[in-house]
Order: structure tokens, then sequence, then C-alpha cells
């Protein structure tokens, strides 16, 4: 870990692992014999690791989202996928690099792979427009998610985005509608679509290719409605309460699970993603194929119902006078047209506040 | 003094300072074209300039009970009530937030759904309420956008929104942003089912409201002078640092550039939507009497 490339948190691991570097640099040098001494720093350093990320605050959390070194949608796809065939363009008016997309093979079957894509260096992250996508964007990874569809192949995202752009042209051709019209389309697309959030979830942005039937988080991602800067800006008057908005907004993986709005989190090797891309990897490919095997067993109308269920069953809220079925002949006849439980049945009672 | 005052008895005299005092909503000003307006007769107007056609803010409720028919309205979801679930806090904790917009607009959230009639036709139609947090969406008003649009389905009658939002509601989190995946999958629904869905995109739509339910019409209507956008107009100026051009993100750049349908007044949305509802469901609109006055 290059010390310039560290947050203020990782600065003490950062300084040990420095330190290990050179002693083990010595021992090959020399014949000198340190081995206790790097065993000793080694252990120092993960326990260090381990006491700094056990108690992370969300805004540390956020931090390390965006981390400089955090692996991004191209990482992933190198390490998980055979065979990416990355595809470009809307096919009316440009092709967005903040958004990539093709067919790939995950574990030999052909699948659809769609992510939002940073940049590392100064040059790569103006050409990515720093992961912040155009209209053209999304038309683009719906284009690929139809095609996805004619051909049954399975949908994986990944979410890694500030945010939609807000630029003068974006707005001119339609911002607004690609979001929406992506969020139409996912929630009825017959194929399996599984997410994942693996830096930055930022709103509107990440939504739009944020629907699916398994959503899953990166242990140290965050998703939310608005960057903890945004948030403290508008509700606090002052963009340096950032920490406090986002330890209120509770953008992290835990907390979200525990609102049933994501299905699962992916644990990150100790000290995050970026200590080791390939361990994150093999872990995320574990977790997508075992997603996968289970939506397989569906057939397209099931799937397409559970999708719709679960969208339905976002929503906390009381019920002045909770009305049982047969006192509101609309509910009940809404439950017998759709042959099932819907939004009005038991999914829905459990986020319900009491 | 002048001589004329000089000439009236003192107790008719009037001090300068109260001059300009009226009964509240008796008289308002057009903050457009600076016309002063008898408010009953404003009103009558839906709250649109008789002079200059400006087009004030129009409550949900009001908006609603303009639109439909006196008879047969039922009011859909509004045993709904938002809640605290996160004990979210700012500078203030949002269930004062709450209680000071439920006193202040009257209504439990910022969202009022109605079953009616449109000219005879049966209908449902939301409102947003923009006097409620910004007519912000948070999960009352997905779920009520959704079980209203849920009744539409159910009856196979069209369905139509007003929108009027700053877009998702912070202090929901996440759980507010869902709302935006929630009323899209309704709609999703509808589509499907043949049912119609009007947006009628009012002053202002903007961030998460207008990139998800209000720009999924099967038509797409605004009020003039309506802004619309995604990202609102100060964050854009901070973000590419040029000057927005003028109209930016106003209904008629939007008919421009081809994402909207339509600009209808207010006071002709009524005629206008049942025409195109009757042409869409095969359905006769009655014609209206001519108005009373």
């Amino acid at each position: 870990m290059n010390p310039s490339n560290c947050l203020d948190f990782e600065k003490p691991i950062a300084e040990l692992e420095a330190m290990l570097e050179e002693l083990r640099h010595l021992r090959d040098d020399q014949a000198l014999n340190i081995g206790d001494e790097i065993v000793r720093l080694e252990a120092k350093s993960k326990a260090l690791t381990d006491a700094i990320f056990a108690s992370l605050t969300p805004w540390q959390i956020s931090q390390i989202a965006r981390h400089p070194l955090r692996p991004y949608a191209l990482d992933y796809i190198e390490r998980l996928f055979a065979d990416f065939q990355e595809l470009h363009g809307d096919r009316a008016f440009a092709d967005d690099r903040a958004i990539i997309g093709g067919p790939a093979r995950l574990d030999g079957r052909p699948v659809m792979v769609i992510g939002h894509q940073k940049g590392r260096d100064t040059k790569e992250k103006i050409y990515r427009n720093f992961g912040m996508p155009r209209p053209e964007g999304y038309r683009k990874a719906l284009r690929l998610m139809k095609l996805a569809e004619r051909f049954r192949l399975p949908v994986f995202t990944f979410i890694d985005t500030p945010g939609a752009y807000p630029g003068i042209g974006a707005e001119e051709r339609g911002q607004s509608e690609a979001i929406a019209r992506n969020l139409f389309e996912m929630s009825r697309l017959r194929t399996p679509v599984i997410c994942t959030v693996i830096g930055e979830g930022g709103s509107g942005g990440a939504l739009a290719i944020g629907v699916g039937d398994r959503v899953l988080m990166l242990q140290y991602s965050t998703y939310s409605v608005i960057s903890p800067e945004g948030c403290a800006a508008i509700l606090w008057k002052n963009a340096d309460q950032a920490p406090a908005a986002a330890e209120a907004m509770g953008l992290t993986a835990d907390r979200l699970l525990k609102l049933h709005l994501i299905d699962g989190v992916v644990p990150e090797p100790p000290g995050g993603a970026h200590r080791d891309r390939d361990q994150m990897a093999d872990t995320l490919r574990a977790l997508l194929l075992e997603q996968l095997r289970q939506l397989d067993n569906l057939g397209t109308e099931d799937l397409l119902e559970q999708r719709y269920r679960r969208l339905m069953a976002h929503g906390v809220f009381k019920e002045a006078t909770p009305a049982p079925p047969a006192q509101s002949s609309w509910q009940s006849s809404v439950v017998a047209l759709l042959g099932k439980e819907t939004l009005l049945g038991k999914d829905k009672d459990k986020d319900k506040d009491s | 003094m002048s001589w004329y005052e000089k000439l009236v008895p003192a107790r008719i005299r009037t001090d300068g300072r109260n001059k300009h005092q009226m009964p509240e909503g008796l008289w308002s000003k057009c903050e457009e074209c600076g016309a002063v307006l008898y408010g009953a007769e404003l009103e009558r107007n839906l709250r649109v300039c008789p002079k200059c056609g400006h087009h004030m803010p129009l409550g949900a409720r009001q908006r609603l009970q303009g639109f439909l028919d006196e008879a047969d309205r039922v009011e859909i979801g509004d045993d709904i009530e938002p809640t605290d679930f996160l004990k979210f806090k700012d500078g203030k904790k949002y269930k004062d937030r709450l209680l000071q917009a439920q006193k202040a607009s009257n209504e439990k959230d910022a969202l009022i759904a109605m079953r009616g009639l449109l000219k005879g036709m049966p209908v449902v139609a939301v409102a947003f309420e923009f006097q409620f947090m910004a007519g912000s969406m948070g999960s009352v008003v997905g779920e009520r956008f959704v079980r209203a649009a849920q009744v539409a389905l159910h009856e196979h009658i069209p369905f139509i929104c007003f929108s009027a939002s700053g877009g998702a509601r912070m202090q929901e989190a996440l759980v507010s942003l869902m709302q935006m995946a929630k009323t899209s999958a309704a709609l999703a629904r509808l589509a499907e089912h043949g049912v119609p869905y009007l947006s009628v995109l009012t002053h202002p739509t903007t961030g998460g409201v207008s990139a998800s339910l209000a720009m999924l019409g099967d038509i797409n209507i605004a009020e003039p002078r309506a802004l619309i956008g995604f990202a609102g107009p100060r964050v854009i100026e901070q973000t590419v640092r040029e000057k927005l051009p003028e109209g930016f993100q106003r209904s008629e750049f939007l008919l421009e550039h081809g994402a909207i349908d339509l600009i209808v007044d207010r006071r002709e949305l009524r005629d206008r939507l049942a025409v195109l509802l009757a042409m869409l469901t095969g359905r006769a609109a009655r014609v209206d009497p001519a108005p009373a006055d």
C-alpha cells in the first residue's frame, strides 16, 4: 500500500506495511536472521487492520467505497468472467464510457455484464467522466439488457457511481427519462438480473442499473439516495457535516440489509477489497454463482412475480386503520386478479412499523 | 398632510403604514406580472393569473377536486401514514418535520390519491402536495401511488398523475430511492395490461420523481413554464461552471427537446385529458355544461 494513496485511518497500517516491505527486502539482501521480526510485524499489521476495520464509521466506509485503489468494474470483469466482449453505443447518440457492458462467460456460461466504470488517473477519470453516466449510457445499458433478454442471458450489473451526470447536455437528452425507463424495463426483464454494488451506489444514477432479482453489496460499499456531502449541504446547510449525514442515512451494507433493501453482503478481505483483489473476486464469484443457481430454479413467471413483490415490499409506514382484505373490495380483487399475495400480502408485514 | 387629507374627517383617515394591509387571502398579487387579483376569482381560475396566464402553485386536494367530477370521489390510501423509522435527525428530527408539514398542509403526506370520474369516465388520479416537504417521495407517497395504480389496474381504468416534487425524501434515505423502482414497476404492470397512464408534470418536478413515475407517461403533459429536470439548475451550474441557457429545463425547453408530448394550460387540462383518454379507452366523455357564471 502506497502511503500517498491511502486514507487517514489507513496510515498506521500503511506505515507498518512499508516497514515490513523494507525488512523483506533486507532479508533477501543479507544473511541476517530477521524472519522472526517479520512474522511479528505481520501479525501486528493484521491485528491493527482488524482493529481499525472492526469499528469503521459510516463516513470511513464511504471513503473506502471511493478509495483511489478500490477495484472498479473492469477489475472484476477481468477476474470473474472470460471472453468479455465490450459492446458500445446506444444506437442513437453516442457511446458513454462511464458505463461498460457486453456478453461474457461466467463459469463457462454466457451472461451479460454491465457496470459503471471509473478511471484511475486524471486522464482516465475524465475519459470515464468520473463514472457519472449520461442518458446514452443508461440507454446503452438498456439495449444490452434487452439483448440479454432476447438470448436468455442472465444479467449481472456492477454499481459504482457518484450519480448520474448533472450536465446541460444530459438534461437536454432526457436524463430523467433514461433513468426512469430503465427502472420500468428492468422490473419486467424476462431474464435473471443480479446487481452488485462494488463501490459507490450514488442515487438514481446507481438505481438505473440496480433493479433486479438480487441486490448484493460489498462489505465496504455504500448505497444512498444522495451523497453524504450533498445531504449535509442541503439538510445541515454545511457540506462539512458529511460524516453526520453518512451516519444518519445509514448507507452501509449491514444497515441496508437490516432494512431488507439488499439481499446480501459480500465479505471483503481484511483491510478492504483493494488489499487483495483476487481474493475479493473469488468471494464474489462464488456468491454470484450461488445466487444465479437459486434463480435458475425459477420459471420466468415466478421470477418476475418475485421481483415485483420484492419491489412492492420497499417502504416503511403505518396504517391508521389496517383493513382486513375482506373489508376492502379492491384489495381482495387485486389479490384474486394476480392470483397471489401482492403488495398487500405477507411480504409487507415484516417491514411495517408497528 | 395634503389638502385632501385635511378635508377627510379624522375617524375615516387611515394610517399610512396600514394602507396596504388587506384581509389575508382576499387579494393576491401575481408574482409574474404584478397584477392584483381577487382571491375568489383566482381560485375559480385554478390559480392561473387571468392577466398573464402565470400558473401559481395549486394544492393537491384542490387540484384533484377541480379535475375530477364532483360526484363519486373516493380517496385511496388515506389511512397510510409516515413514520420516522430511521430516527433521522439533521438540524431537526424527521418526526418533527413530519408533524410540522402535516400541520401546515393539513395532509398526512405528500401524495393524495382518488378514484373518481372525469366527465363521467371512471379514472384514478393522484397529485403531489408540494407544500408537504417539497412534495418529496417517501414510503407513503410510493405506497399510495402503487395502491392507486392497483385500483386502476384492477378496474382497468385510466391512471393520471399530477407531479410536483423536489425528488426523493432524504430523511427516508435509501428507502425513498427504492420508491422510484417501486412506482416504476407498478407502472410497468399497467402498461402490460393496457391501462393508460397520463403523467402531468407541474412546477416543479425534479430529481427522483422526474426520473421515475413522472417521465413514464404513455403521454407526458406539462403545464406551461414548469421547471422539469433530473438535476436542479444550481447543481448543474456548479458542476459545469457555465451559465445555463435561457428557459433551460422549462416545459417549453422539454417540448423542444422531445421529452414531453404536450404543454397544456391548467384551465384546459380537464377537457384535453378527457379527449385523449376517450380515444385511448374507446369510451365517450360527457360534455361539460357551460360554467354557471
